[in-house]
């Protein structure tokens, strides 16, 4: 178990990969299927080998692993998980799995080639998670974009030539930018060893004039804003979500919006802790009117993929909210909306996907009453919106709850505005995803088209109910997901701690008339 | 000893997770079975419960596990039986439990009857967890979960638009109003860093009554104040439960009248040792109570449909519930709550009942149209116990409603947040009570006579088929349960005299603050009572005056008072006034200036304009700006390069 615990991180970044060339010697395109699912299978149980044999006291990196790779430049092949990558890891392998499920028969044209594209994104999110060297992050950060720019322009809908192409223009103006910060702390510090320069930096032995930290601060800041995306730079997402195909948007949603948030908590919070202080106020701005903009945006919209596209924006602001708060609640709640956005989001992406895959239309004023022919659908449609909405007992309402009790209570100015702007996004969030769910499954069932839908088969039946056991199981027993993460996010907060006050209690309530 | 509270919820999940997974492939009558028999162990278990009340503490704790953990956080999925919790067991699980038997017959024959006892399950789960909860949190996850139950239940006729969009306006304004609940969570954790009772009231209970506004346990009870008017259809956000009457009539019984919209007053009680020493939310407790008793009694005067006349009376006893907590009288509250659970639920099973008979009929004088010679005759179990139920919610003297209505009224001049002018607001909304429930009783179930006032409206829907079908009485499914509650209805007043009842919950409520004595007025009991049973008896008299004596009267004051006729027929426009104000202009903004406007001609505008602007920017950059992902790659590759290379050979170190 020694070795294995030694390289498991390496295995589970691979198998994927390792997938491609069986692919590429797949007779047929059912073979092809079957490798693809064989591959994320094996990827998603290597991957539970993680939190089984996770420390959950350590606050720092475990399973690491480290070779030499560009001496000449000290780049290491570096990798591991701590608290804030290990679950995001298993949600890789996990979605990846369903991505492979949902396209079985969604996608008929190239089949090889568009399994050997989602292996090839697997393996980039996984080694995104999963480096502790920056430029094997940025490598394999630049190694998500192509397979999934391909994904959209490729296996797409009608305008998926200019979605992929805004979606790769965009990602990469902040790449660049984040690029430009990582070659300047190569610079500056003379290792791309995250644990190096974060232990240099805390020690003093890299020391960073204010302005130096503030720029190396935006440079990471605005390629994860992009990714996350933050109002206003969020305008992609929903052109690339209508136009990829349903495996896309799932990974899209479920992984790849989730390297933004990972990357602030990584980076822009651990190496650059006064820099974030100081543009805390106006990022939390930014990720509060995304959560109020993004719903009232969805509740318009109409077409449903853009719909939960929009929805996203709204979801992700209150992880940015929670994150840029610096509180141990805030964030192990925002660390947890990032598990429960991706099943979620996922879920729903894949609910849209399978009303394409019979009708072949986004449109809201399509449907109507879909519950009257597809009654088990409808169910899990009920089951998963309301585990976005945020139903308690589910998994969307820890996450939420966790991030506004933690911003409410957080040490920063405005903290109770704060987290009061952020829980008007729980109303409005009831209002768009209900006002969806009634204008498509309740009501009557009019439209000839869908009088002869045909409900799930097994395979949708299965790939559902999967999100579904684990949004219950989530929302149930997330302290055996949190125990885990939570001595890494304490570290990550303990900078943004301050000097230990009077309790507010004694100071107001004595205030009282006795 | 364990008394392993858990397994009374986990019961009802049980009957709900067996009809989802197996319902549709079992007949009704096995689908209803389960959904009864889980509900039956249910109520079977908490009478266990109640009969080991002298051998176990109170209040009685038990903990399984952690819900929620995160820094100082620590919510566990803990139960507490004290003697409030108690009531709302027995009340929910036995009233339930009849409902539940109520609907096999009336849901008889009506498509996914599976999926109703699956849902009426969850929503007995929610319900339960609400009530014997031990903390805030958990509380709060029956508080969302009846009210999903409910949105789910609302829009059950999942085809008709009416109901789905009554379903959903449930469940947003309820969510209005949990977000105030929510942030006066947030409070509580701020102030009292935890959420548990027990471990937050003796904190609370050390601090003093504060004065003004601003203070934390005001501002706390408010907040919390503004979950309850959601949840119990107060004034602002009553709104949603006249239209919940899209819902299946039982639904309506137990959901919309006997249990979960009670959960507010609940919370209140609940919270008492918070409220206590905020003087001023409790007076907003108070006025919004008596005025939400009154304006919805008002517009229950004129209502047609059977249903939204009980709906509107529901919203108007919610209000007399919450003037006794706003007097800090909460027993009296309780009291009240589960005297209305008997007749209310009873009144509503026996509408339903009259519906059932009708063959889906709801409009009042529709009814008395296809019932020539009274309703009475055909049906005269519903009609006894219709009779008893609203005998009880007039106040007429010896049945339950007169007990709690009275004791309220009584609490509210005499205690020390108490004022006459609350109890007048709250006798006139008795007067009117008596009214529009005996108007309902004459119109449905007597015979309008030849000189009947039926042309003067407009047929119902099922008129003009004849009379082919005459009304009948419903089965012994419906009718056995209506008999149970029409005793309770009749009954169950009487643990109240001598204020026993109140003497029981008294550990629950006594939360050290002595200035909340009430200051009784000697005789003033007798004559509190006179005055409430006068208002009785003239409502009585009134609408049998106006709807069997001479019916031409009401439409002659309608005439006479036009402008006041057509403001309480249309309901006040409160709902037209919230879609002006808010839910159209919300939507109009959203899609012209956010979506249209700022996305995508401001922010899609500049990046496209961005893009086209590098389009043209010259011939060797046009190549690049083309859109050619292969090219960008290599170029961003090439300057990381040189980057490298620069640093490696000529860059400075530091």
């Amino acid at each position: 178990m020694g070795f294995f615990n030694a390289t498991v991180v390496s295995w589970m970044i691979f198998l994927p990969l390792a997938g491609i060339p069986f692919l590429l010697f797949a007779k047929s395109d059912r073979a092809a299927r079957w490798i693809a699912l064989a591959a994320t299978l094996v990827a998603f149980l290597v991957s539970l080998h993680l939190p089984f044999h996770f420390d959950n006291a350590q606050g720092g990196f475990q399973f690491l692993q480290q070779h030499a790779w560009i001496p000449a430049f000290h780049i290491h092949y570096l990798v591991g998980v701590d608290g804030l990558s290990l679950w995001l890891s298993v949600l890789t392998t996990f979605l990846s799995v369903l991505g492979v499920a949902v396209s079985w028969k969604a996608i008929t044209k190239n089949v090889t080639a568009f399994f050997v594209m989602l292996l090839l994104l697997e393996t980039g999110m996984l080694g995104v998670f999963c480096s502790v060297d920056l430029f094997l992050f940025y490598v394999f950060w630049e190694i998500t974009l192509v397979p999934m720019a391909f994904l959209i322009g490729i296996w797409g809908h009608e305008r998926r030539l200019y979605a992929a192409v805004k979606f790769f223009l965009y990602t990469m103006a902040g790449s660049v930018l984040m690029l430009g910060s990582i070659l300047w702390l190569y610079n500056l510090s003379g290792t791309f060893n995250f644990i190096h320069i974060k232990a240099a930096l805390a020690s003093g032995a890299l020391a960073l004039s204010p302005a130096t930290q503030l720029w190396l601060f935006l440079g990471f800041f605005i390629a994860f804003a992009i990714k996350v995306p933050l109002f206003p730079f969020h305008t992609w997402l929903p052109d690339a979500h209508v136009e990829a195909p349903t495996a896309g948007s799932v990974l899209l949603a479920g992984v790849l919006l989730k390297m933004g948030p990972y990357g602030m908590l990584r980076f822009n919070l651990e190496l650059f802790p006064q820099a974030a202080r100081v543009c805390a106020p106006w990022i939390v701005a930014l990720g509060l009117i995304g959560i109020i903009y993004g719903a009232l945006v969805a509740f318009v919209q109409p077409n449903m993929k853009k719909l939960v596209a929009y929805s996203s924006v709204s979801h992700m602001g209150f992880i940015i909210v929670g994150v840029f708060t610096f509180s141990l609640i805030g964030t192990q709640g925002a660390i947890y909306q990032m598990l429960n956005h991706g099943i979620s989001t996922g879920g729903l992406f894949i609910l849209v996907g399978m009303l394409y895959e019979r009708r072949h239309t986004f449109e809201l004023s399509e449907y109507g009453g879909i519950a009257t022919v597809m009654p088990i659908y409808a169910a899990f449609f009920v089951w998963i919106v309301l585990s976005s909405v945020g139903l308690p007992l589910l998994n969307g309402f820890v996450g939420e709850f966790l991030i506004m009790l933690g911003t409410f209570t957080a040490a920063v100015a405005h903290a109770h505005l704060y987290a009061i702007l952020a829980a008007l996004g729980v109303i409005l969030g009831a209002l768009y995803l209900l006002h969806w769910t009634r204008l498509t499954i309740w009501g009557e069932l009019s439209n000839a088209k869908n009088k002869l839908l045909a409900d799930l088969d097994g395979r949708e039946l299965a790939v559902l109910a999967s999100i579904a056991l684990l949004t219950l199981v989530m929302g149930l027993a997330s302290p055996y997901f949190l125990n885990k993460t939570q001595a890494t996010t304490a570290a990550a907060v303990a900078a943004y701690q301050p000097p230990p006050v009077a309790p507010a209690l004694s100071a107001s309530l004595h205030g009282a008339r006795p | 000893m364990s008394l392993h509270l858990w397994i009374i919820p986990l019961l009802c999940f049980t009957g709900f997770a067996a009809n989802l997974l197996g319902g549709r492939r079992w007949s009704d009558r096995v689908a209803g079975a389960v959904g009864v028999a889980f509900v039956a162990a249910a109520f079977g278990y908490a009478c266990w419960v109640a009969a080991q009340w002298s051998a176990i503490p109170h209040p009685y704790l038990e903990t399984h596990g952690l819900w929620l953990q995160a820094g100082a956080l620590s919510v566990p999925f803990g139960f507490q039986l004290d003697q409030l919790s108690l009531v709302m067991l027995l009340i929910v699980t036995g009233v339930g439990l009849l409902i539940h038997i109520y609907s096999l017959g009336y849901m008889h024959g009506e498509g996914g009857f599976y999926r109703f006892f699956a849902l009426l399950n969850v929503f007995m789960f929610f319900m339960l967890t609400l009530v014997l909860a031990n903390n805030y949190l958990l509380m709060f996850i029956g508080w969302e979960g009846v009210g999903f139950a409910s949105y789910m239940l609302i829009g059950f006729y999942f085809h008709k638009d009416s109901a789905s969009r009554a379903g959903m306006k449930a469940f947003i304004v309820n969510r209005i109003g949990d977000f105030g609940f929510l942030i006066g969570l947030f409070l509580i954790f701020t102030y009292f860093h935890t959420f548990t009772f027990t471990q937050l009231f003796p904190q609370v209970e050390k601090l003093g009554v504060e004065a003004g506004w601003t203070g934390p346990l005001t501002l706390i009870a408010l907040l919390l104040f503004v979950g309850a008017t959601g949840k119990s259809a107060q004034i602002p956000l009553y709104v949603w439960l006249p239209d919940a009457m899209e819902g299946p009539t039982p639904v309506s019984a137990l959901i919309h009248a006997a249990t979960m919209v009670t959960a507010g007053v609940y919370m209140v009680s609940r919270s008492a040792a918070i409220f206590d020493r905020a003087p001023d939310a409790l007076s907003v407790v108070l006025a919004i109570g008596a005025l939400t008793a009154l304006w919805a009694a008002s517009i229950g005067l004129l209502q047609r449909d059977i249903k939204k006349v009980l709906a509107y009376s529901t919203i108007s006893q919610l209000g007399y519930m919450f003037m006794a907590c706003g007097a800090a009288m909460y027993g009296a509250g309780v009291f009240h709550l589960m005297t209305h659970a008997f007749f209310k639920g009873l009144l509503f099973l026996g509408a339903g009942s009259v519906i059932h008979a009708l063959h889906g009929e709801q409009d009042m004088w529709a009814i008395r149209r296809g019932s020539p010679g009274g309703l009475r005759k055909y049906a005269p179990v519903t009609f006894i116990t219709f009779l008893i139920a609203t005998c009880a919610i007039s106040g007429i003297p010896f049945f339950s409603g007169y007990y709690s209505k009275d004791l309220i009224l009584y609490d509210v001049l005499t205690g020390a947040h108490g004022s006459v002018l609350w109890w007048a607001v709250g006798t006139v909304a008795a007067l009117m009570t008596s009214f529009y429930m005996f108007r309902a009783l004459f119109v449905t179930f007597f015979d309008g006579g030849s000189h009947a006032d039926t042309a003067a409206h407009a047929p119902g829907p099922h008129a003009g088929h004849g009379e082919p079908h005459l009304p009948h009485e419903s089965p012994k499914l419906m009718t056995v349960p209506l008999m149970i509650l029409g005793f309770l209805a009749l009954t169950g007043g009487y643990i109240g005299i001598g204020d026993r009842f109140g003497h029981f919950l008294d550990p629950v409520f006594a939360t050290g603050v002595p200035a909340l004595a009430s200051h009784p007025i000697a005789g003033g009991e007798l004559t509190v009572s006179a005055i409430s049973v006068g208002m009785a008896l003239l409502g009585l008299f009134t609408a049998w005056l106006f709807y069997i004596k001479s019916p031409a009267l009401p439409e002659k004051l309608g005439r006479s008072f036009h402008g006041l006729y057509t403001l309480i027929f249309n309901k006040y426009w409160i709902d037209e006034l919230y879609g002006a104000a808010i839910t159209r202009p919300l939507a109009a903004f959203s899609r012209t200036v956010l979506w249209r406007g700022v996305d995508v001609g401001l922010i899609d505008g500049a990046v496209n304009g961005v893009a086209t602007l590098a389009q043209d920017a010259g011939e060797g950059l046009r190549r690049q700006a083309s859109g050619n992902i292969r090219s960008y790659a290599t170029w961003v590759v090439l300057g990381a390069t040189a980057i490298l290379v620069y640093f490696y050979f000529g860059g400075a170190r530091v």
